[in-house]
């Protein structure tokens, strides 16, 4: 098996793109009943995100004429998403793509908004994952039915977990990355997290309770795993020359890009390089931008070997020192990269599907509404997007007016 | 009645055979079972018995409860026809196994059904997985 290799004619894609970048700004983003929310489901947490999302943007419900969604249950989410909150789209994306979706939704959008199909879109999502415990059995056993792998369950692998831990094992095999490398990562989320009144997890952390946890799937503890919490989140996408009569300060899209390699691990070309290589390159291109200007990274922390695979793959270190950087607190408040600056998934929330929050998340830096947390110099983010088990990838290239 | 790659690689093993797919285009292996080569796009597929040689490229120890029969191994392996595949390797403790290691397929069953199963493949000893 050797190294995948990213055909030029793929990055010939970011050319076409490039017209496109800073041509659509995110002008409104909220959050709604991150942690835990008894008694939400998963379409009142996504109305609440996106009235709040819509509020944000100076905008009404009326004014929403796009909509992207998707859900881990339901196959047509949109329709009912639609539906219950009433609105009218003439331009409608319900492509599913696991937890990178919601940042794959923003190419096609900008092309609708550009084109002139419609003029406001929202990107949305909400998960009660946590609080509905109730029927979590059966959702699992449909789910099974309706998505099967069958060269892979019948040896009981605890998806998404074992497919994660066998990237982790591959990764320490080849370039000696340590568990306690693996461990910063849980470490540098909490302590962001600790700066983050909206995180659900916000206890002190070390690297020897990382260590010392209950092991899930070897190399990777229940500290080395995302959360499970509830969470609802929106953004609304319009035209720059729109956003910039709104009420807030527009964040732009200067790239985005997406990939797939594979749905299953026993699939993926090479466990230590992800398709963020390709989606990561295309979306820098776009945005005519590098990993040295990004002035924060906010990437799909599912697992910790996530965070150290997209370090890499997007181009911050060379592959197989994603370990050696985010050692002795490379990535924590005052580290060398600002990653996940709410906590992530590892500490602040993850209801099934984490990539609207790290949008979200990214929004909130670069119009300096991070409280504690808020970084000095805010411009710039790249924020990735991971769904499967490491099969989609998604990166956008965001930035404020001064970017353009 | 068209059989699909799924069906008729199960077929296979449920009768204790072990076989994988070869392209008639471009020759390359091919597994997990497919309809078309995914290296060419050809449709001409045909089944050949799978060596059974390969070695562990990863491999992961997932806890269970010893009451519920304690942890297991979940691996992937290398075959040495230059495809990949999910399995575990028994008769060893999971946490010994290695990356690297070589091991060797038989085929087992679960739930009445055949499974391909690995076991650690010493110097001397002839690969049993493909007969047949
Ligand atoms: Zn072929």
């Amino acid at each position: 098996m050797s190294r995948p290799n990213i055909p030029t004619s793929r990055l010939d894609a970011a050319a076409v793109n490039r017209p496109l970048r800073g041509s659509a700004a995110i002008v409104g983003a909220a959050t709604y009943g991150c942690g835990e929310a008894p008694g939400m489901d998963d379409m009142a947490l996504l109305a609440r995100a996106a009235q709040a999302a819509v509020a944000d943007a100076g905008l009404t419900m009326q004014d929403i004429d796009g909509i992207a969604t998707c859900s881990v249950g339901a196959t047509m989410w949109a329709l009912p998403v639609i539906e219950h909150l009433g609105i009218n789209p003439t331009y409608v994306d319900s492509t599913m793509l696991g937890g990178s979706s919601f940042i794959a939704h923003l190419l096609p959008a900008m092309r609708a908004l550009e084109a002139g199909q419609c003029k406001a879109v929202l990107v949305c999502y909400g998960s009660a994952q946590r609080s509905a415990t109730f029927g979590r059995k059966e959702v699992q056993s449909v789910r099974r039915f309706l998505d099967p792998q069958p060269y892979e369950f019948p040896y009981e692998p605890v998806l998404p977990v074992t497919a994660y831990a066998l990237a982790a094992a591959r990764h320490m095999h080849e370039f000696g990355t340590t568990r306690e490398q693996l461990a910063e990562v849980a470490v540098a989320a909490r302590a962001w997290a600790q700066k983050n009144p909206e995180a659900f997890m916000r206890d002190p952390l070390s690297i020897d309770e990382v260590l010392a946890a209950r092991m899930i799937a070897s190399p990777l503890t229940v500290r080395d795993c995302c959360l499970v919490t509830d969470g609802g989140g929106a953004i609304v996408l319009t035209r720059a020359t729109q956003a910039r009569d709104l009420k807030q300060q527009p964040v732009y899209v200067l790239g985005n890009a997406t990939a797939v390699w594979h749905r299953q691990i026993s699939c993926m070309p090479d466990l230590t390089t992800t398709s963020a290589v390709q989606s990561g390159a295309q979306a820098f291109a776009m945005a005519g931008l590098k990993p040295a200007d990004m002035d924060m990274a906010q990437v799909y922390d599912a697992f910790t070997i996530n965070t150290i695979l997209f370090l890499e793959d997007l181009g911050f270190c060379a592959k197989g020192e994603g370990g050696a950087f985010v050692q002795g607190g490379g990535i924590a408040p005052g580290g060398r990269l600002a990653v996940n600056t709410n906590g992530g998934g590892l500490s602040c929330v993850h209801p099934g599907m984490y990539g609207i929050f790290a949008l979200i998340e990214a929004v909130r830096q670069l119009r300096g509404e991070a409280g504690a947390r808020q970084l000095p110099r805010a411009r710039t983010a790249v924020v990735h997007g991971n769904g499967g088990t490491l099969s989609s990838q998604a990166t956008a290239i965001l930035g404020t007016a001064e970017t353009l | 009645m068209h059989m699909t790659a799924q069906t008729h690689y199960q077929a296979e093993l449920d009768a204790g055979r072990f076989r994988i797919q070869q392209c008639g285009a471009c020759s390359r292996h091919i597994f997990p079972p497919r309809e078309l080569c995914p290296h060419c796009g050809a449709g001409a597929l045909r089944w050949t018995p799978a060596r059974g040689t390969g070695a562990v490229y990863s491999t992961s120890t997932v806890s269970r409860k010893p009451d519920a029969g304690g942890n297991y191994n979940v691996a992937l392996i290398d075959l040495d026809e230059g495809v990949r595949m999910m399995s575990r390797v028994e008769g060893v403790p999971p946490e010994s196994v290695q990356i690297g290691q070589r091991v060797h397929a038989y085929v087992g069953s679960k739930d009445g059904r055949g499974l391909v199963l690995f076991a650690p493949l010493r110097e001397a000893q002839q690969p049993t997985g493909g007969a047949a």
